[in-house]
């Protein structure tokens, strides 16, 4: 290899910081969505390269479903707390409490969907016009297609036919008063990508990532958390499983796989062999094929 | 390990999205999940076999009819690169994503048809790929199992097809024969091809040379924000940061700000915690000054002894992309590098028939037409011929009504 010549960690990590960097440039109002999940936990440690040692030219905001996992929520504050940046949450609870969603019923009720008009509100409420998000092309069809920068309608529709043509690395941030961007830094990583830079980085992350012991149920095939989130019957059976997550999202749609794996360097060498998808772990995109375009036409992230 | 990435240009029935599909299928990337999608679907090969170009099309509407409509990126690994694959579609309305996919890519997979040989997209797509200089190109000749893995067909294509390569001006181009439906000679050599002795495609793109060219270019560094974080310990600090986007920068180089043309010295480079003494094209870096000068984003550090055209009045090759034509008395936006100002397009030269590969002498300028223009900007532009310094010579023009992306520039020289 050439002296000149990036190793691809360091080329992703460029052009991430080149990406966040650009947002800082030319929006007003940007904020970085942060889910406590790995990849929101990534464009953290990719501000921090970005701005430091200055401040994050924008706020962190957390669409909090209220069904979260509690190891997240104290993640998300002692990070807060270390990186002396501004945190907005947005709670779906307060949505539900308004009266503009609904909590679904039944025993597959999940806050997931709800937290769109939630996501919605509160870029309106602080006029963002700019919204960074870890979404990647590799996890999904839809994303596969997406921009960088992705522009939103008012009403926060992704059309996947009217995207702007995405040349070289110049990035149109360009939009009209309403309308707002979804920033993807991180489109060109792989999962796998991800965990070796979290690695690499020795970047600390949720404990629900790393095996643990906990009761759960099956449902679809796929292991859920028990939790009092969950709206379970008789049939359901609780038995106490080693499990991880390999996503973090409401503890009503989010699978575990059975794992061992308590470092990781367990978790690099399970993803390399795996077989399954990571967002095969999701129970919201198993719907129907067509899922995850229908909701980022709605405006999901 | 480097990353690859690389465009397949190809008709609509050439096979491109069964080539995709092969070359994950084969280099076992696709995960159990979506191997189990695949196998369900009622999509089936004639012969009942998997249809592997669902793959690669992604959305519902592109489903229903059957093509692909915009850029999808693919990703997959090896143990020896990471690919990132661009696949744009091959049907003429389509000119703008195939542009987009190539503006992006280290290199570009021709995909022929052995029983229709060089036809017009052929012509089409390698005008492309030669506009937007891409350095490697590779032409396979797919559907060899059709024409009964004929050398003689092979050759007559190649042929055919390095005449053409001379008129549009790509050189070193690969020829690889194969069958992406069968899998001949694309992750493993073909025995139906034994009078073939070059590489799998695979096996060419896991060793072909990434092209360097970005770092061996002068030394530009466009600035996209100025750290200041005006705490009391950190008073004086002033920062710029960016990504150099050719060439190299150390410690003590002498360097020129554009436009306002003022010199100082690098003082420092940092990247995050380090200071390396040297930061080289697609490093995201932040650079020091020896001297206190008034830099702001948009502005571009140089090395001082290298320096770029500096120019309002611009030759340029320009793909409209909008269904909205070229409006010559309109004002729109250009952006270059960091850098946004206002412009016109002065005056059309002439149009490229992409097809025919004739000028043309029309003044209308429409969706998917490409040609040579004179542009006028606001602002002067620093910028490098884009055949020369990619990375300095690309631009976007803005509708400044719309706000959308509408037109791509490969800047050339100075007009007079």
């Amino acid at each position: 290899m050439s002296k000149h010549q990036l190793d691809y960690l360091d080329e992703l990590e460029a052009e991430a910081i080149y990406i966040l960097r650009e947002v800082a440039g030319q929006f007003e109002r940007p904020a970085l969505l942060f889910s406590g999940g790995k990849d929101s936990i990534t464009l953290v440690r990719l501000a921090e390269k970005a701005f430091r040692p200055g401040k994050f030219p924008f706020p962190l905001v957390h669409i909090d479903t209220g069904h979260n996992f509690i190891e997240t929520i104290e993640y998300r504050d002692n990070m807060v707390k270390r990186l002396g940046e501004k945190l907005i949450v947005g709670n779906v609870q307060d949505s539900i409490d308004q009266g503009k969603v609904v909590e679904q019923k039944g025993k597959n009720a999940s806050r997931n969907a709800l937290q769109t008009v939630t996501l919605l509100d509160t870029i309106a409420e602080h006029k963002f016009d700019a919204c960074i998000g870890g979404a990647r092309r590799d996890e999904e069809k839809a994303r596969a297609k997406e921009r960088i920068f992705s522009v939103r309608d008012e009403f926060g529709q992704w059309d996947p036919k009217r995207q702007r043509p995405e040349l070289w690395n110049i990035y149109n941030g360009k939009i009209h008063k309403g309308e707002n961007v979804r920033v993807f830094p991180i489109s060109n990583w792989t999962e796998l990508d991800v965990w070796n830079y979290i690695r690499r980085e020795k970047m600390e992350l949720p404990s629900i990532y790393f095996a643990h012991e906990r009761d759960c149920i099956t449902r679809g095939g796929q292991l859920m958390a028990a939790s009092p989130f969950l709206n379970m019957d008789e049939e359901d059976v609780i038995e106490r499983r080693n499990v991880r997550f390999r996503t973090v999202g409401d503890m009503t749609c989010t699978a575990a796989v059975e794992s061992y794996a308590y470092e990781i360097d367990d978790i690099i060498d399970e993803i390399s062999a795996s077989k399954i998808s990571e967002r095969g772990a999701r129970m919201d995109d198993k719907v129907s094929e067509a899922a995850m375009e229908d909701r980022k036409k709605g405006g999901y992230f | 390990m480097e990353i690859l990435k690389f465009i397949t240009a190809g008709s609509v029935d050439d096979g491109k999205s069964t080539l995709i599909g092969r070359l994950l299928y084969d280099s076992e990337s696709i995960l159990l999940d979506q191997l189990e999608a695949l196998h369900s679907s009622n999509r089936k090969n004639d012969d009942g076999t998997i249809d592997l170009a669902i793959l690669t099309d992604g959305l519902k509407a592109e489903r229903e009819q059957g093509i692909t409509i915009d850029v999808a990126y693919k990703y997959f690994q090896t143990e020896k690169r990471k690919f990132i694959i661009a696949d744009t579609p091959g049907h003429t309305q389509y000119t703008r994503n195939m542009v987009t996919g190539a503006s992006n890519a280290n290199l570009a997979i021709i995909l022929i048809d052995a029983r229709k040989g060089v036809i017009e997209q052929t012509i089409r797509h390698s005008f492309l790929v030669s506009l937007l200089g891409l350095p490697k190109v590779v032409v396979c000749v797919n559907k060899m199992d059709m024409v009964d893995f004929s050398e003689e067909v092979y050759n007559d294509i190649v042929k055919n097809y390095q005449a053409l390569a001379v008129k549009v001006g790509l050189k070193n181009v690969v020829f690889i024969p194969v069958s992406a439906l069968k899998g001949d000679n694309i992750v493993n050599k073909s025995t139906n091809i034994n009078w073939y002795h070059g590489k799998s495609l695979l096996d060419y793109l896991e060793t072909v040379e990434i092209n360097i060219d970005d770092t061996i270019a002068h030394a530009r560094f466009p600035v996209q924000w100025v750290v200041r974080p005006q705490t009391d310990e950190l008073h004086d600090y002033r920062g710029y940061a960016g990504r150099i986007s050719s060439g190299s920068f150390r410690v003590n180089d002498k360097v020129t700000v554009l436009p306002s043309g003022f010199s100082s010295t690098v003082s420092k480079i940092e990247v995050f915690d380090k200071e390396p003494e040297e930061a080289f094209a697609g490093m995201s870096v932040t650079v020091h000054l020896k001297d206190n000068i008034d830099i702001s984003r948009g502005d571009i550090l140089v090395n001082t002894d290298y320096q770029p055209q500096l120019s309002q009045v611009i030759e340029a090759d320009l793909c409209w992309m909008d269904t909205r034509a070229l409006d010559t008395s309109h004002t729109y936006f250009i952006q270059h590098n960091s850098k946004v100002t206002r412009c016109r397009i002065q005056e059309v030269l002439h149009k490229v028939n992409i097809n025919t590969l004739e000028k043309e002498y029309d003044e209308d300028f429409k969706l998917n037409d490409i040609g040579r223009i004179i542009i006028k900007t606001a602002d002067p532009l620093a910028f490098d011929p884009y055949q020369v310094n990619k990375a300095n010579g690309g631009a976007i023009i803005i509708d400044s009504r719309t706000n959308v992306t509408v037109g791509a520039l490969m800047l050339r020289a100075v007009a007079d």
